[in-house]
């Protein structure tokens, strides 16, 4: 960083000489080593049997792998499986319903001025501020109260509203979609709803995919509201049902192999969505349309 | 409520359509949601924490136990709880921990993806980004398995103990936030355009000199906002400490505040004074969120 000296400015100077980039290169290379061990150690530590696991090196793979994957397919009767599915449905549900509210909510909120918009945006969006822990458990009891604590509805309803997705649809729909295309729609006598499903919605689209991939996400990753609202581990999700096996597998170190092998599987959907998904994962929808 | 006339007339003129009982319709499935999962239980939590159980004669058959106004008598008892204290002071060091390793490293990876010639920034990002795509259930599952001497690559160290937990602790959720901060501060530094970096290279400054200088103040909003999030879920801690509990005898059931109220409601019963801990763990987080906005704002958005 010689080329800052200050006090050598002046227009006749050409730019400084080049960095190499070696620094931040190194830095960005450290910090991934450090976010890829953990995982790569999971990955490894499922394919070895439980001699393996205590015995080899680190990081040598094992000849366990298969034999792990029907242990943890065989455990309970395969609830494993259910785990899973009860995820996907939780999630995958969850996030479709939560999108199509955001994005309507969004949509109105930017769009259209009516008395009461102020308040309404700021009671939604505050929500963002309220400790998941004033919610959980008052939510656990009103539903026990409805006769519905234990069932999928009560993982799945409460987190339908998520204020932070109707603030990006919101920021998303002041820039995708031009008033003057609503105008023009309404002169040529259309009415407000086939206007946001017809002119609005297609606009929309990349927004809500980002915002689909990101409550989708948080569902997937939520572990309080499962753990609080059931019991029945039959309709856990995979963050509770692996903590259920922890807490049961702890003092055995001969089921430390179901548990790594579990933890590597959680990890593949979500991973791939992550991959595949690239270009959605963005944190600022303001920009309008998604960049390919 | 809807007047056509109006309507039609809003529509012609202003950019903003206007349009009757539309918008409150387009609304309603987020306001009833809102006044079902927010609202209610909101309220409820603050009605339950003004109540207590009077149980009279031996606590036996129906009636022996009745619900009654208990006043503020929750509330004096969760803050002159010592339990709940020493929870606070732990997860005010943890939280302390996280924050500042945790927006340190995002706010330097994000200033190094954005510096002129960095190499594979682009396989480095999607890694550092990536364990956010893992649960914390997960995460703190690896990590713990990765702390266990037994099994530990990382040597014969007793990362559970309790000197160390509490750091092992911190290290899970830092290796889990840190991607997602690191990519709403690069998201920003991307939307500034190149020429202010070009004019300050010409007036030869350092790559080093232009982060310091341009960028950083540039970032100071967002680091802001990502800083009061993480406060607001820091205060929440409670998926780590819970799930590396099955693994340490170091961790107990009251380990940070929101563990208490767990067990408060779950395992002890008494609903009342969880309602009443969870309003103080809420206030405690909204004092400090909006306390540090205001400090910032001071500083940060008084020139603009």
């Amino acid at each position: 960083m010689a080329a800052a000296l200050p006090g050598s400015r002046g227009p006749a100077r050409p730019s400084p000489r080049r960095p190499l980039g070696l620094a931040p290169t190194g830095v960005l290379v450290l910090g991934a080593i450090y976010t890829l061990f953990p995982v790569s150690w999971v990955v490894v530590a499922s394919t070895k049997s439980e001699g393996e696991l205590f015995s080899t090196s680190t990081f040598a793979p094992g000849t366990g792998l298969l034999s792990n994957l029907a242990d943890l397919f065989a455990y309970r009767d395969g609830v494993f499986w259910l785990w899973l599915l009860n995820t996907l449905l939780y999630a995958g549900g969850g996030a479709v319903l939560s999108t199509a509210v955001s994005t309507i909510s969004g949509y109105t909120l930017a769009k259209y001025s009516f008395p009461g918009r102020g308040l309404i945006f700021n009671l939604l969006i505050g929500g963002i501020l309220v400790p998941s822990v004033v919610l959980a458990i008052p939510q656990y009891l009103l539903f026990s109260k409805a006769g519905l604590a234990g069932t999928y509805w009560s993982v799945l309803l409460p987190q339908i509203l998520h204020p932070y997705s109707i603030y990006l649809a919101r920021i998303y729909s002041q820039a995708a979609v031009p008033g003057s295309l609503l105008e023009a729609g309404r002169l040529d006598g259309a009415g407000e709803w086939r206007l946001f499903q017809r002119v609005a919605l297609p606009l929309l689209t990349p927004g809500m995919v980002t915002i689909f991939l990101f409550q989708f996400v948080a569902i997937w990753n939520n572990f309080l509201l499962p753990f609080i609202m059931l019991g029945d581990d039959q309709r856990f999700p995979l963050t509770v049902g692996l903590y259920t096996l922890l807490a049961a597998g702890a003092g055995q170190p001969s089921l430390y192999n179901l548990i790594i092998t579990g933890t590597m599987l959680s990890l593949i959907p979500l991973i791939a969505l992550f991959l595949t998904m690239q270009r959605y994962w963005r944190t600022d929808l303001s920009g309008g349309a998604v960049k390919s | 409520m809807r007047s056509t006339k109006t309507g039609a007339r809003a529509g012609r003129a202003g950019h903003a359509g206007r349009a009757g009982a539309v918008p409150y319709l387009f609304l309603a499935p987020a306001m009833a949601l809102f006044t079902l999962f927010m609202a209610l239980p909101i309220g409820y939590t603050i009605y339950l924490s003004l109540r207590r159980t009077r149980v009279s004669g031996l606590g036996l058959g129906k009636g022996a136990r009745t619900e009654v106004f208990a006043g503020l008598a929750n509330y004096a008892a969760a803050v002159g709880d010592g339990e709940l204290w020493a929870g606070w002071l732990r997860v005010l060091g943890y939280g302390a921990l996280v924050l500042a390793l945790m927006l340190g490293l995002a706010l330097v990876f994000a200033l190094m993806l954005d510096t002129a010639h960095v190499r594979l920034a682009r396989l480095t990002r999607i890694s550092i980004f990536l364990p956010y795509a893992v649960p914390g259930v997960a995460a703190t599952l690896m990590w713990g398995f990765l702390y266990l001497p037994s099994l530990s690559p990382l040597g014969e160290h007793s990362f559970l103990s309790a000197d160390l937990v509490t750091f092992s602790m911190a290290n899970v959720a830092v290796w889990g936030g840190t991607g997602f901060n690191m990519l709403v501060l690069y998201t920003n530094l991307r939307a500034v355009p190149r020429e202010y970096y070009e004019a300050a290279r010409i007036d030869g400054a350092s790559e080093l000199g232009i982060a310091l200088r341009i960028k950083i103040p540039i970032l100071v909003p967002s680091i802001t906002l990502t800083t009061v999030f993480s406060v607001i879920a820091t205060v929440q801690v409670f998926t780590e400490p819970t799930t590396l509990r099955p693994l340490t005898n170091t961790i107990s059931s009251t380990w940070s505040p929101l563990m208490k109220v767990y067990r408060d409601a779950f395992v002890t019963g008494d609903l009342y004074s969880a309602a009443a801990t969870s309003i103080v763990i809420a206030g405690i987080s909204l004092v400090l969120s909006f306390g540090f906005l205001r400090v910032v704002k001071n500083h940060a958005f008084g020139e603009s």
